[in-house]
């Protein structure tokens, strides 16, 4: 079982993730953080069909996503 | 649970600095897992410029000094010649390296000092506000290109690594980007190896990394991933430079 | 065991650099310096150093910003011009609070001048010369022997209080050839273990060194505390040399060059009758103010010589504070003061 995990915090909503994934797992959130950004988060009933292709870290300028298998 | 993708122990974990959707924070990481798989946390000493990634000592989790604009390279070779077992890289922008500090990285690659180049080419400077680099293209609209960069009045988007390329004392430059998942993993491939390079004593090695400034370049994080594809690209081709080990 | 040799002044700076374990010199050709880059260039690799020929002395100023990091002692020499463009890296070290060694035999100038020495860099040496609220330590060797000497003086106090030292002297001095005395002593080059440097992390956290201070009073917080130095080295460190000065009516202030003269002066003028006494300030900064402040409450008058136009006396005034008269003798654009001048500006000071 394939994990995403997006720090909310250092997230500053870029997209780029978004744009990357395959899989259409990742959106943008209507929340704001408290740098005042919209972060990215993942869709939970998607995760499953994550490939861990590691495409979203990649691009992350913020190093704030993890994908780790259970 | 197994990582597959995860925070490198080379990097602190304060939040960066830069705007959303900047190249640097990427290419930070890649520095930080190169030096995490080398295992060399210990024996580094990184030198950050002057430009947006002044502040990169907050986030490097080793030893780091701040130099002039565009002396990083004298720096490290002062630090270099006096610690040759360490290993010494800077990291600089395209006003730091090729604009104020265009003397100081000409003689360090001609010299061959055993030292790994980082350098940073987004085609504008982003700390001070956005003004023309010299690797800005022509008909870009900078600060100070306010009708768009020309070339009879500031000359040509400066092709540095072609120009370093030419010095014997070099042994390898490559470009790379990072505006795309395959092309952040070749950056990372060429930065691992400007980095084994200096660990086996080949002397000087420098990776240009076309890198996404999307407020300098006023557009979305999005779009700036296309604009390095559809303008940087054309005018700075990647691939390798110059590679001694391949040229024998 | 003290030993007597034969030197030119630039080599007596080469050969106090390697007595002191100077480990990393860096330089770039002017004349009238360029004794001392030979001598390193040869004498460096001998002892396992570092020495390299910049592209510039922009770049050597830096590689020893980037030597001082390591926590070897470090050095770097050059002329008038050349100490021009060193400034910036001089006010990075002082920021950041790096130890260093920079000599300049001063030629004549504004501009490319001349290759005569020349007293014309002194407001540049001893008001920080680059940018920024700092000081530099500054010594000022009037003869071969202490070209020596306080080139030794210099390592001690840049390690000391963690400063740039500037050694002052000048193309007469540089080029000059007398005996010297030194001590041939077993050196120490091992880099000493300083909790400052950058040699990597292994054992301990992660250290930067910078000068960048962005937050909230941080800056005006670092300068204080480089001020409470300052103020250190000011109680501490001030060395001068007073001669004849006991009954003296006037009393000649020089440093450098100039004081050779000076001293010459004072014999000559001695043997006419006229009681003249000398100050020879060693440091320039930080200036004798305390010692020509009490001299000023004795005598009749001062004489300022300098082979400038006038620099080291705006320091002198603001020491006499007004309590005697202060005179100025000087020549400028690498022009070398006379005895028999400097006696006739003192006859006719005293008529």
């Amino acid at each position: 079982m394939i994990k995403i995990n997006i720090d909310q915090e250092r997230c500053k909503g870029c997209r780029l993730c978004v744009i990357v994934c395959p899989k259409d797992i990742i959106i943008m959130s209507e929340h704001l953080n408290s740098a005042g950004y919209h972060p990215a988060i993942k869709i939970e009933e998607k995760e499953k069909d994550c490939i861990a292709c590691g495409k979203c870290y990649q691009m992350c300028p913020e190093v704030a996503i993890e994908i780790n298998k259970e | 649970m197994k990582k597959l993708f995860s925070y490198p122990d080379s990097l602190k974990k304060a939040r960066f600095s830069y705007c959303p959707g900047c190249g640097h924070g990427i290419v930070h990481r890649l520095l930080a897992e190169v030096i995490d798989e080398f295992k060399i946390r210990e024996k580094t000493i990184g030198i950050a410029p002057v430009g947006c990634a002044v502040f990169a000592y907050h986030y490097w989790n080793f030893d780091v000094t701040e130099a002039a604009h565009g002396r990083p390279p004298a720096v490290a070779t002062g630090i270099k010649r006096v610690l040759p077992d360490r290993i010494v890289f800077t990291y600089q922008g395209d006003g730091d390296l090729a604009s104020i500090g265009a003397a100081e990285i000409l003689h360090a690659a001609n010299r061959g000092e055993n030292i790994t180049v980082i350098f940073i080419n987004n085609a504008i400077y982003g700390m001070t506000g956005g003004q023309m680099a010299p690797t800005t293209l022509i008909g870009q609209k900078t600060w100070t290109s306010p009708g768009g960069r020309k070339a009879e009045l500031s000359g040509y988007p400066m092709k540095i690594s072609e120009a370093l390329g030419q010095l014997d004392g070099v042994h390898y430059i490559e470009r790379v980007a990072v505006n795309n998942p395959e092309n952040v993993l070749k950056a990372k491939k060429a930065i691992k190896k400007a980095f084994k390079n200096q660990i086996a004593n080949k002397g000087f090695s420098l990776v240009e990394v076309l890198s996404m400034c999307p407020v300098g370049w006023a557009v979305t994080s999005v779009e700036a991933l296309r604009w390095i594809e559809e303008k940087l690209i054309p005018v700075y081709p990647l691939g390798v430079i110059r590679d001694k080990s391949k040229s024998t | 065991m003290k030993k007597r040799i034969l030197i030119r002044g630039n080599d007596a700076i080469g050969e106090g650099a390697i007595q002191s374990g100077c480990m990393a010199y860096f330089g770039y050709p002017i004349t009238p310096q360029n004794e001392l880059t030979a001598y390193m260039a040869k004498i460096m690799p001998k002892i396992g150093g570092v020495f390299i020929q910049a592209e510039s002395e922009i770049a050597a100023i830096n590689m020893v910003f980037g030597a001082s990091l390591t926590g070897v002692r470090t050095m770097t020499s050059s002329s008038s011009p050349g100490i021009s463009l060193k400034q910036e890296g001089i006010s990075y070290m002082a920021a950041c609070q790096l130890p260093g060694v920079i000599v300049n035999v001063q030629r004549g100038g504004p501009g490319l001048g001349n290759i005569a020495g020349s007293q014309g860099d002194y407001f540049q040496a001893t008001r920080g010369g680059g940018h920024g609220d700092y000081r530099t330590i500054v010594l000022a060797p009037y003869s071969v022997q202490e070209m020596f000497d306080l080139t030794c003086l210099s390592f001690e106090l840049a390690d000391k209080y963690r400063s740039p030292v500037m050694v002052l002297s000048d193309g007469v001095v540089g080029q000059m050839l007398e005996p010297i005395h030194k001590d041939d002593k077993n050196v120490e080059r091992k880099i000493k273990d300083k909790d400052w440097i950058l040699d990597g992390c292994k054992g301990r956290e992660p250290r930067m060194v910078r000068s960048l201070l962005l937050g909230e009073e941080e800056l005006e917080k670092y300068n204080w505390e480089l001020n409470n130095k300052y103020k250190r080295i000011k109680e501490q460190e001030i060395r001068a040399e007073l001669y004849n000065v006991e009954d003296a009516e006037i009393v000649i202030i020089a440093y450098g060059i100039a004081a050779r003269m000076g001293k010459q002066a004072v014999k000559e003028a001695r043997r006419q009758g006229l009681k003249i006494g000398m100050i020879r300030p060693i440091t320039l900064w930080p200036f004798p103010e305390q010692i020509v402040g009490n001299i000023a409450q004795k005598v009749n008058s001062i004489l300022v010589i300098e082979m400038s136009l006038g620099q080291m006396i705006e320091d002198v005034k603001l020491a006499v504070e007004g309590k005697t008269k202060v005179h100025f003798y000087g020549r400028p654009g690498g022009s070398v003061l006379e005895v028999e001048e400097i006696l006739d500006k003192l006859r006719e000071i005293s008529n």
